[in-house]
């Protein structure tokens, strides 16, 4: 079937089999390998990315599902924002990291969010084997105070 | 793959016949069993993510409606229902976690019919009303009359959900506790919501049954207002309300001793029978 959504601020369209996951297309069909499959069941985040602003699994969305929305991928982010994050050691092997980012990102440009929720709480979709967490944390508080993603 | 746009489509395309077809929303419970090969299925799959009239949440005098589309994340962020409906949100905070919570829906979780499921419980503790159509019209079944066993319900496969409909009633007592291996992403291992209104006490269990369910039998002792000086005296109304069991996540003696615990523990204090 033929699907047309917005990537990273660009429009696309493309011939897909109504059983791709949204992972595999970014990675095999369109070229973005930035986003990783971890456990492919929407337990470990590594495959984040935003569907209409939002960060969901990758791996559990159906490709046709994304038709017409907004899809942004670890691709659209400015490395340059990431200097925090960087110099808390939030990453370490590095697996997770495409996903921790975008869901740190995403939590940096709605900071009303730690009205209601910890950072922890809002970063719980993203596991890191390497138990880097408190860098992690570090790092979004350190960007917090610093602005932009 | 059927994507229907409007309500009287996919109602049709689910009277056509043959196997009963997969319905996708959030897709979250879907994908994680998804088949590779759509086509070598003998099933059709109906995507309900492009019918919009079936999205968000709206409210009239006496209840909250919470369309078949609307999702975890919907819940979280509309602060009349954390007001009004604080265990929806409490509950909805317990699902996978932020990338779940997105995606996956309330109507979802109930027609997944897991009986660890989170959404539920509390669902069912506010006396949540199921929404169905199809082209014979619309049915309407209590969530707490849904289930009739494990992974069976109410719903004959030419019916859509389309809502659910919660009543607006003003709450003294309600709480929701989750028990899972770890605090997020997590499965529960015992799961229970406990509400008090006008309607009376509702205490729903989830993991401890075939189905999630009412424990009537406490229910009725807490309606007596009978005295509960222990967790012992709870765990014998709640033996007639439960049927554990010894699974991967848990064992029937560690999911008994943890709800009447949370129970007792919950409603003492709170409870005038309770000691």
């Amino acid at each position: 079937m033929r699907v047309s959504f917005t990537l990273n601020g660009k429009a696309v369209s493309l011939e897909v089999d109504p059983s791709a996951r949204l992972l595999d297309t970014l990675r095999y069909s369109l070229g973005l390998t930035g986003s990783k499959e971890g456990c492919g069941e929407g337990e470990c985040g590594a495959c984040t990315v935003y569907l209409d602003g939002l960060p969901v699994n990758s791996c559990l969305v159906p490709t046709f599902q994304a038709r017409g929305r907004r899809v942004e991928t670890i691709e659209s982010i400015d490395p340059a924002s990431l200097a925090a994050m960087v110099e808390s050691g939030a990453t370490q092997c590095g697996a997770c990291t495409p996903g921790v980012v975008m869901t740190a990102c995403w939590l940096r440009r709605h900071p009303e969010l730690l009205s209601s929720h910890t950072a922890r709480e809002l970063m719980a979709g993203n596991l890191c084997r390497c138990t880097g967490y408190d860098g992690i944390v570090d790092g979004i508080e350190a960007s917090m105070k610093k602005g932009r993603c | 793959m059927l994507t229907p746009t409007t309500v009287d489509e996919a109602c049709e395309m689910l009277s056509r016949g043959g196997a009963a077809p997969t319905l996708i929303a959030g897709a979250t419970d879907v994908l994680v069993h998804w088949p590779m090969n759509l086509a070598a299925r003998d099933r059709a799959y109906v995507d309900l993510s492009g019918v919009d009239s079936l999205r968000g949440i709206s409210w009239t005098d006496d209840s909250l409606t919470l369309g078949a589309l609307a999702t975890y994340w919907d819940v979280v962020r509309e602060t009349r229902v954390g007001r009004e409906f604080p265990l929806l949100v409490s509950a909805a905070r317990q699902v996978g976690a932020v990338q779940i919570q997105s995606r996956g829906t309330w109507a979802g979780n109930i027609v997944n019919a897991s009986p660890a499921a989170d959404g539920v419980p509390v669902l069912m503790a506010y006396d949540a009303v199921v929404v169905m159509r199809s082209s014979s019209g619309v049915e309407e079944v209590r969530l707490d009359e849904f289930y009739v066993g494990y992974k069976k319900m109410r719903r004959r496969s030419d019916q859509l959900v389309t809502a659910v409909r919660v009543p607006r009633r003003a709450h003294d007592v309600q709480f929701f506790e989750k028990v899972g291996a770890r605090r997020a992403q997590a499965i529960s291992k015992v799961g229970l919501a406990v509400a008090h209104s006008g309607a009376g006490w509702r205490v729903v269990a989830a993991s401890v049954a075939e189905t999630v369910r009412r424990c009537r039998a406490v229910e009725g002792m807490l309606e007596r207002g009978e005295a509960v000086r222990s967790v012992g005296d709870v765990v014998s109304a709640l033996r007639q309300d439960i049927s554990p069991i010894d699974d991967v996540r848990s064992t029937a003696v560690y999911r008994e001793r943890v709800l009447a615990r949370l129970i007792y523990h919950g409603l003492r204090g709170v409870c005038p029978g309770f000691s």
